[in-house]
């Protein structure tokens, strides 16, 4: 038992779980949390807006695996939080963010700075915890990341009033916490890893299916053996992708509204679909109905209320992909006596492929400037290179275009679909990889959203690279006007954007204009080698648009493959 | 099919909780016909009584996002015909005139009811039971002209 004041225990708690840094700003109701950072040799970045400082944090899980921390003071500071809390809550990524609270006596008196940020947060969060006592606030911050990182991991809020922090207590540590009603389910059940295999070994044309909880629990090499011992080929969800290396003979790349024309097409003729950590999401699957109906199903997810909440599935396997997994392969592996090399579903996935390739509406796409960016970033980025992605025509461009072959080396917001994640996420992942180039492949207007991060990577020294497709418009929306609303562009054209190269002087980065594919490869590489952070900024036609793409609604069947269908 | 589904919950008894079971029905727009919540013998605990309306697959999702709140324990599905499930309803009607006194006197001792309350014009009264049997004792009022009703949504136990 030690005395010490309510934030010094805040503190002591972050450093037992090994946190060595946190994101955040300071405010009235978290000084006394800001006091006992000073002196704690934990690193403190000082954000420039909290939506940022949640990105942060949730870049830094994404790419290290560990709990991310942001900080931010009540009211105002809280609110902002949000949008950053909703995005990793709709990835599962596990951060721990921790708002000051008025002190408890003005709770409810609505006072300067007071929200209820429980109750906003209740719906986008795993869970909340607002220690009313001194002494709760060891096991709160040790259960907070209990939570945080295991079962299906997300976010978690600690609201701590400020004279909760203020007070002093006899705190005492626990090393283990329980808590009865959370018990993930981690071993499936025995019974239905049989039934699965058997599945996989009838099947005649079995396809795997990695989304982000391949990722999450790190199933990378039981999800590859297994696609290599049956010899099917692996689609992914968006979120997925780096689940199964990209450059694989037998990935065939994401599903959905703007997957790969090939996945999309096999995954439709499966008659056995092994999907993995994903939540059918509309956006992978178009319409449910229409997805794979002959397919049997079997379903793995540590999240029992994701089986069936969108599609029936025929095998619901609950538990930790990467267990579940190995399990699956190392029956699978005494049963196979023969491994085929060559199957007539081998041949038919080749056939689509070489039709696919032939197809000259798609040949075209990779004259697109923003096509062959997205390339020569795959061909200059080492193998380990991080890229990070906003929201819009770029990031879709990547999901077909970029190759993601090492697992948490692809940071996107897909469940959330959040402009301005990019940029912040990028400057975490930078934090917890610094020997790895990362880079945010940026729309400039995602990269408005959130640019004032700049300030925190010149301060910081952190130097990501930023490579704005700059085409003046929320380029996205704007195709969607073309396609759906016969070109009345309705609010989505910039009239004024900033220089982002003096933008980026401005803040003591480098900003370089990049107009042709040369000019680009130069700038790239000057930024992999600058100790400053980069912003590249490369003119795009705003016309050039999105192919294939599956319109909302409908099946994956409707593939578009260029605007005239 | 839609019908009605009982579920029997034991959860935290601490703030907030049924805040966060309301919240997750609302946002994904399960159709709640009554919550009750009561501590029970341990300590900590509270039972909290779900009726709900749906399909099959809808229930299981609603069971499922229930399981999933880290505040909720266990969760047992009531089968009508195994439990015992009962509400109470308070019912304050119009009795200015001894004939509708004595009436009302009849169908409370019919349907085991208590007069637990009499004004001038005016006889509130407690009636236990299945809804059915309180829908049915309602209907009946009505003709004496209903003033005020308060029900507190069904409660129940598994038998045996």
């Amino acid at each position: 038992m030690v005395e010490m004041i309510g934030a010094e225990a805040v503190i002591e708690a972050l450093k037992r779980e090994n946190v060595s840094v946190v994101f955040g700003i300071p405010g009235g109701a978290n000084l006394p949390i800001y006091d006992a950072l000073y002196s704690s040799g934990i690193r403190s970045i000082l954000c420039r807006h909290e939506q940022s400082a949640a990105h942060m944090a949730d870049g830094y899980a994404r790419a290290s695996g560990k709990v991310g921390v942001c900080m931010a003071t009540s009211g105002p500071g809280a609110t902002n939080l949000v949008t950053g809390i909703a995005t990793a809550y709709m990835d599962s990524s596990p951060i721990v963010a921790i708002t000051g609270q008025v002190p408890r006596a003005m709770i409810g008196k609505d006072a300067f700075q007071e929200v209820d940020i429980i109750g906003i947060t209740t719906a986008i969060t795993k869970y909340t915890f607002q220690p009313m006592r001194a002494e709760e606030i060891p096991s709160d911050i040790k259960k907070a990341f209990y939570i945080a990182s295991t079962g299906r991991p997300g976010p978690v809020l600690v609201d701590i009033p400020k004279d909760v922090q203020q007070e002093k207590a006899n705190m005492i540590f626990p090393d283990k916490v329980t808590i009865r009603g959370y018990r993930p389910v981690v071993t499936p059940h025995p019974l239905q890893v049989e039934k699965a295999v058997d599945l996989l070994l009838s099947a005649e044309r079995p396809v795997l299916w990695g989304g982000g909880g391949v990722n999450l629990s790190n199933a990378h090499e039981p999800f590859r053996k297994i696609a290599e011992l049956l010899m099917a080929p692996v689609v992914t969800t968006l979120i997925g992708k780096g689940a199964f290396p990209e450059n694989h003979p037998l990935a065939l790349g994401p599903i959905g509204m703007h997957g790969t024309a090939e996945a999309n097409r096999i995954v439709l003729e499966t008659d056995c679909l092994l999907s993995v950590g994903v939540r059918f999401s509309d956006r992978s699957t178009g319409r449910f109905d229409a997805f794979c109906p002959d397919a049997k199903i079997i379903h793995i997810d540590i999240d029992p209320s994701e089986i069936g909440k969108n599609k029936r599935v025929h095998l619901p396997i609950v538990g930790d992909a990467k267990v579940t997994l190995e399990q699956i392969y190392e029956r699978l592996k005494s049963k196979i006596v023969e491994q085929r090399n060559d199957s007539p579903w081998l041949r038919r996935v080749e056939e689509v492929r070489e039709e696919v390739r032939r197809n000259a509406k798609l040949d075209g796409s990779n004259r697109l400037m923003s096509v062959q960016i997205i390339k020569k970033i795959r061909q200059l980025l080492p193998p380990e290179g991080i890229l990070a992605t906003e929201v819009g025509k770029h990031q879709m461009f990547a999901e077909i275009h970029y190759k993601v072959v090492r697992p948490r080396t692809w940071i996107t917001s897909t469940g959330l679909g959040t402009m301005g994640f990019g940029f912040p996420a990028s400057i975490g992942a930078k934090v917890a990889k610094p020997d790895v180039p990362v880079v945010d492949l940026a729309g400039d207007g995602s990269f408005c959203m959130t640019e004032n991060s700049l300030a925190v990577c010149v301060e910081e020294g952190i130097p990501v690279i930023v490579v704005i497709m700059d085409n003046r418009s929320l380029g996205m929306v704007e195709q969607w006007q073309r396609i759906f609303y016969n070109r009345r562009y309705s609010s989505v054209k910039f009239g004024s954007t900033p220089d982002f190269v003096r933008l980026a002087e401005s803040y003591g980065a480098v900003g370089i204009r990049a107009h042709t594919l040369e000019e680009f490869e130069k700038a790239f590489n000057h930024a992999l080698l600058s100790e400053v952070a980069t912003v590249i900024d490369v003119p795009i036609d705003p016309e050039e648009d999105v192919y294939p793409f599956v319109p909302p609604g409908a099946g994956l069947k409707d593939i578009l493959y260029g605007p005239n269908g | 099919m839609s019908e009605s589904y009982i579920l029997s919950t034991i959860v935290e008894n601490k703030p907030g909780v049924l805040f966060k079971a309301s919240n997750m029905f609302r946002r994904r727009g399960f159709n709640i016909e009554s919550i009750t919540v009561g501590p029970i013998e341990q300590p900590g605990l509270s039972k909290m009584t779900i009726v709900v309306n749906g399909d099959e697959s809808t229930v299981e999702q609603l069971v499922k996002q229930l399981a999933k709140l880290i505040d909720v324990i266990k969760i047992v599905r009531l089968e009508a015909k195994n439990s015992v499930v009962r509400e109470l309803a308070l019912i304050k009607v119009n009795a200015s005139d001894q004939k509708a006194r004595a009436d009302l006197m009849n169908y409370v001792q019919i349907f085991r009811g208590k007069v637990v309350d009499v004004g001038e014009e005016t006889m509130t009264i407690e009636v236990t039971g299945a809804p059915d049997k309180i829908d049915a004792f309602i209907k009946i009022l009505t003709s004496f002209g209903i003033r005020d009703i308060s029900r507190t949504g069904i409660t129940a136990i598994a038998r045996g």
